[in-house]
């Protein structure tokens, strides 16, 4: 069968590629992982066109990888077993924004970029919780691999707030999920079963997203950052659980990096907001008051390194250090295991992330984000390399994979893992749970088209 | 500098595509012209770096037919480098330059960037058409060549020459100058290609040439000043031109006579006008006011704002040669179409410009988008000649 032929009669030829060039950029992105060979690149418009495209796939036994933005870093968009890439972006349109129910209706492809423009300029007064990923990341990306963004703490993480999807099922069918299925209103995903958990963690080996209803808040009218230092990572468990126990935040990022200098203890950087001036003085007052318990031992930042730490973490769309991390060796890219700790595993792990970090002559560069209100901690353990330097990629992906088995050791989960994390999680998984993973995989995907490569041994 | 000179720059590149957008986030959507319009992510700034050092850097691929197709259909608008949040940024398009240079050196250009090249080395102009001919616009205009003594040279470039959209404002533009009483000829058939988007499409022996033969003519006439219709023009005499010639771009001149009263708008000119900043003018030099210091300047004009504008400026499309050649191909979504249309949401009746290659690129696309009725592109040139009392 002629299948460029038959894609080009989906989609047009503008928006169909077989040759070298697409390819060769729809086989890697800009973390350490190896390289995959596309077949094809695809960029639909419509569900329509998703869905003919999948019954092709499924027909034709070919693999299907849905890509967003790819900015994973962890290959999670490469595919692994070749087939068709199949970019989402030219379905970039905003639906609705429920203003009252507080909701925002959006295809697959709407980048968080596009998004946070649109309500910017429509509705200042509401935002969604943006990731420190690129602007050119998808909400819906974002969502499958269960990002994090700006109101993390206050708000919970990103797959949490999802009210509603639209999927096209590895067979083909289109398929509504949450207050969708039975009304016209995205509000709400309860108080159904939750089918949405069908697809979100599961890196597009169940299905193809194609709306996706998102959870917009109060945007505050205030909003700052403070910066304490301490040295003494022992403390940390506590500290997080007294900070939390005040329930005012944002968002908590810690970061400790060998370079600069000033970064190398660890950085608490809780975020605070509020609609009222009054209310916002109290909030960070409380917060710097905390201190006192720890008298001596965690301090606050100020003057120029609280500034730059402003610049580089207040800004929504972020231009973060991890962004600058990429040209840290100037050699454009980094990697990041991104393991989830139970709060009192963190100061373990973050020893043992500095001895693996020297161990393959890389300076440490820790970046965490607390997880909802001091449940859990996103530990982001990166490594730059040098694009350039075939043997400095494959160093931090032995780097990557060290860390994350360090991580399970401790009894921590892989986020976003690439291939090779997510196998050394399925070897540790409850074989009940992995051998339900499969049936679940199989009964909707039984030609495993999807993705495949991911979330199998 | 050469594409050697930057090996150890490409692979920085992080493929995070802050590139795409605006500044500011103003605006919903993506402001690289070629992205906007392929949206495969080889049609992008990032895209377009890793090719090149697969490519040309590396070896890993071979240059293709295709890979040439995707180099020059880029715009150099330089919407990339202005947004790049990298410490290498400025050198994005360099890079992009670069890379087309050695395009040229092993010959593997598409055919319509060969074509133009080849045209301006036999004729001057990319269009093939008579050294003789250069000055047909101005027959039956007062506007004379240049003589010694004269205070500025008006350097008309290839599209206001021959392009019979922009003629009109070259006309217009002449006719604003003599009413100036400033001293200023043209060069007639002594004019030849400025050489900038020679230079874009990476033909440094032929833009190295003219650059040769421009300087020559100027300084046998004993030119000092020159003033030029093209944004594209003002850039390459500016930059990369010899400094003793003192260049402006006529909005910069005609902003300066309006202030010293050489010029009286007080005519006034009625309508609702929305301005596009051409990217040679806009990014390039940093040149934003003066136009806009004009339009406000006449008694009538209420000027409205696109949603990009400035630094945020979208692309007509017709940047780095693509007035010509079309490698970025036609459609729907064309800069030029994506342009007007967003003029026309303003809510505009003229949509203003100050480059000839804007010009015709937006005149187009205003058929193109039937919206002919409702807008019409006009040079601030010949705003200005209608606003003169
Ligand atoms: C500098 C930097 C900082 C980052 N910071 C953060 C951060 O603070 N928080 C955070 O959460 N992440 C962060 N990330 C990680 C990541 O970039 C983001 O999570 C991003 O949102 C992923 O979205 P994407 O569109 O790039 O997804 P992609 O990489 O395109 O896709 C992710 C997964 O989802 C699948 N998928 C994509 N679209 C669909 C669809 N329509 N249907 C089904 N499956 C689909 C893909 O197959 C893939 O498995 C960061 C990354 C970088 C480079
Ligand atoms: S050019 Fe700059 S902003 Fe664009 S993808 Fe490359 S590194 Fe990112
Ligand atoms: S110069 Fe303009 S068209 Fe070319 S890659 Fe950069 S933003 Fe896109």
């Amino acid at each position: 069968m002629d299948i460029y032929g038959s894609l080009v009669e989906i989609v047009g030829e503008e928006f169909v590629s077989d040759q070298e060039e697409e390819l060769y950029i729809y086989s890697r992105d800009s973390g350490a992982q190896q390289p995959r060979k596309a077949d094809y690149v695809v960029v639909p418009k419509t569900v329509e066109e998703v869905q003919k495209i999948v019954l092709l796939a499924n027909k034709e036994k070919i693999p299907v990888t849905p890509m967003g933005g790819g900015l994973t870093l962890s290959g999670l968009a490469v595919p692994l077993k070749g087939g068709i890439v199949l970019d989402m972006k030219r379905m970039d349109r905003i639906i609705e924004i429920n203003e009252k129910s507080k909701y925002a209706l959006l295809e697959a492809g709407v980048t968080q970029g596009a998004l946070y423009s649109h309500l910017q300029k429509n509705y200042p007064h509401l935002e969604h919780s943006m990731p420190d990923a690129p602007p050119m990341a998808t909400i819906v990306g974002n969502v499958v691999i269960q990002g994090h963004g700006h109101l993390s703490v206050s708000c919970g993480i990103n797959s949490q707030m999802v009210n509603g999807m639209e999927v096209v099922l590895p067979t083909g069918e289109v398929c509504k999920l949450g207050s969708c299925s039975v009304s016209p209103y995205w509000f709400t995903r309860d108080p159904l079963p939750d089918l949405m958990g069908l697809f979100i963690g599961w890196l597009g080996t169940t299905g193809i997203i194609t709306k996706i209803a998102l959870q917009l808040f109060p945007k505050p009218k205030f909003r700052d950052l403070l910066t304490f230092t301490s040295n003494e990572l022992d403390l940390l468990p506590d500290f997080i659980f007294d900070i939390t126990q005040l329930n005012l935040m944002d968002n908590l990022f810690i970061i400790s990096q060998e370079w600069p200098p000033w970064a190398q203890g660890i950085l608490y950087v809780p975020i605070v907001s509020a609609q009222d001036e009054e209310e916002f003085e109290l909030k960070k007052k409380l917060h710097i008051e905390l201190l006192r318990k720890y008298e001596g031992k965690i301090t606050l930042v100020e003057g120029k390194h609280a500034d730059r730490m402003r610049e580089a973490r207040l800004p929504v769309p972020p231009v973060t250090l991890g962004v600058m991390a990429a040209d840290a060796k100037q050699g454009g890219g980094f990697e990041y295991t991104g393991g989830i700790v139970p709060i009192e595993k963190v100061p373990e792990a973050s020893t043992r992330s500095v001895e693996i970090a020297h161990k393959y002559g890389q300076p440490y560069l820790l970046g965490y984000q607390l997880l909802t209100s001091g449940h859990s901690m996103m530990c982001g353990l990166a490594y730059c390399l040098n694009r350039a330097d075939d043997e400095d990629v494959e160093k931090v992906r032995n780097a990557i994979d060290e860390t994350n088995k360090m991580i399970l050791d401790v009894g921590g989960v892989l986020w976003k893992a690439e291939a090779p994390g997510q196998r050394l999680m399925v070897q540790k998984m409850d074989p009940n749970t992995i051998n339900l993973m499969k049936r679940v995989m199989k009964a909707l995907d039984p030609n495993a088209i999807m993705n495949p490569g991911n979330w199998s041994e | 500098m050469a594409l050697a000179d930057y090996k150890d720059m490409v692979h920085r590149c992080f493929r995070c595509g802050y590139c795409k957008f605006t500044s500011d986030y103003s605006y919903v959507g993506f402001n690289c012209p070629i992205y906007s319009k392929a949206r495969l992510e080889s049609y992008s700034p990032g895209g377009l770096m890793w090719l090149i050092y697969a490519s040309l850097v590396k070896g890993k691929l071979k240059p293709s037919k295709h890979f040439s197709e995707i180099l020059y259909s880029c715009t150099m608008c330089r919407n990339c480098s202005e947004e790049c949040k990298f410490q290498f940024h400025d050198d994005i398009v360099h890079v992009l330059k670069a890379a087309r240079e050695e395009m040229v050196d092993r010959q593997l250009m598409p055919p319509m960037v060969s074509q133009f090249l080849k045209n301006v080395y036999d004729y001057g102009n990319p269009y093939r058409e008579l050294k003789e001919n250069r000055d047909n616009w101005a027959e039956n205009t007062d506007i004379r060549h240049y003589e010694e003594d004269d205070e500025f040279l008006y350097y008309v470039g290839c599209v206001g020459s021959y392009d019979t959209v922009s003629q009109k404002a070259a006309r217009a533009l002449g006719n604003v100058l003599l009413r100036s009483g400033l001293s200023f000829g043209i060069l007639g058939s002594r004019e030849i290609c400025d050489g900038n988007e020679v230079d874009m499409l990476g033909e440094k022996g032929l833009f190295e040439f003219l650059k040769e033969e421009n300087t020559k003519t100027f300084k046998e006439l004993g030119v000092k000043k020159i003033v030029t219709l093209s944004p594209h023009s003002y850039n390459t005499l500016k930059n990369n031109y010899s400094d003793e010639f003192e260049v402006f771009h006529y909005t910069q001149l005609l902003r300066d006579l309006i202030k010293s009263g050489k010029l009286d708008v007080s005519r006034g000119f009625k309508a609702k006008v929305t301005y596009h900043d051409p990217c040679f003018l806009g990014r390039y030099n940093n040149e934003y006011d003066a136009p806009r210091e004009i339009l406000t300047a006449i008694p009538g004009i209420e000027l409205i704002e696109m949603e990009r504008t400035k630094e945020n400026s979208f692309c007509c499309g017709g940047g780095g040669g693509n007035f010509y050649t079309d490698v970025i191909g036609g459609g729907e979504n064309t800069p030029s179409r994506i342009r007007v249309r967003e003029a026309h949401e303003t809510g505009a009746s003229i949509l203003a410009v100050s480059c000839p290659v804007c010009m015709m690129m937006l005149e187009d696309a205003l058929k193109a988008e039937g919206l002919e009725n409702d807008l019409a592109i006009k040079d601030i040139s010949e705003i200005m000649d209608a606003a003169l009392a």
